[in-house]
């Protein structure tokens, strides 16, 4: 399950929709081994494009140093589709690599309706899990 | 002399290891390789860390070997495919640290 205060899962679903029609792309860290999504971090996506992303690797780079830092690490790594279902796609399953993030997944394609769906992803795996949204 | 060339043998190139890895380097965060360039470090540490080479070098088919497009590495700040890829050059002292490509469609 993934828990997720009210206000990140805003900041996420605001980016997704600000840039529509391009795919939206971030993290969320938290400290390492907490499961708690904290520190928003909206990322440039370097493909700037309708149907796919990519973190640009300088970018990465940078936070995810600052991450180890202050030991946190990506809880959650979310993405926007524009077109199509909340769901992850096979490019997005080949690229999962991060065994411990709940990759979340929102939809643009339909203006007044949100879609906002947590799944885990491993060595191939699709497990969609609940949301809980709390207040803070 | 002797004592600085000793001391040069010792200082090794530092590689940064992503979690998705860890099941490579025993767990470890970091490892010590050597060579003059990346393909040659990364040869270095297949040696010890069997499997290793194969999840960031991509050396099926006809095209020379080039870097996995599921993995960034950089030599200290800079992404190495800037650098010259598998051919950019390191030396002791340097850190090389992998993560995963974050991307999809």
């Amino acid at each position: 399950m993934l828990t997720i205060s009210a206000e990140l899962r805003s900041k996420i679903l605001g980016h997704a929709r600000a840039d529509h029609p391009d795919e939206a792309c971030g993290v969320i860290a938290g400290l390492a081994g907490s499961d708690r999504p904290q520190r928003f971090i909206a990322m440039l996506n370097a493909e700037r494009s309708p149907t796919f992303y990519r973190f640009d690797s300088m970018e990465q780079l940078r936070v995810w140093r600052e991450m180890d830092d202050r030991d946190e690490e990506p809880v959650v790594i979310y993405h926007s589709h524009t077109a199509t279902e909340a769901y992850p796609s096979r490019t997005d399953i080949s690229y999962a690599s991060e065994p411990n993030a709940h990759y979340v997944l929102v939809s643009t394609r339909e203006p007044g309706h949100d879609e906002f769906r947590s799944f885990r992803i491993l060595e191939g795996t699709v497990t969609e899990e609940e949301v809980s949204v709390v207040p803070e | 002399m002797h004592v600085n060339l000793v001391e040069q043998e010792a200082m090794a190139i530092e590689v940064r290891i992503p979690t998705i890895l860890r099941n490579y380097t025993g767990g470890e965060k970091s490892v010590q390789g050597a060579g003059s360039t990346l393909d040659e470090l990364f040869a270095d540490l297949n040696g010890r860390y069997d499997g290793l080479r194969g999840r960031l070098v991509d050396d099926a088919g006809e095209s020379p070997a080039s870097l996995r497009r599921f993995v960034n590495v950089y030599l200290n700040d800079e992404d190495v495919r800037f650098l010259g890829g598998l051919a950019a050059p390191v030396s002791d002292g340097d850190t090389v640290t992998v993560l995963p490509a974050v991307a999809g469609g």
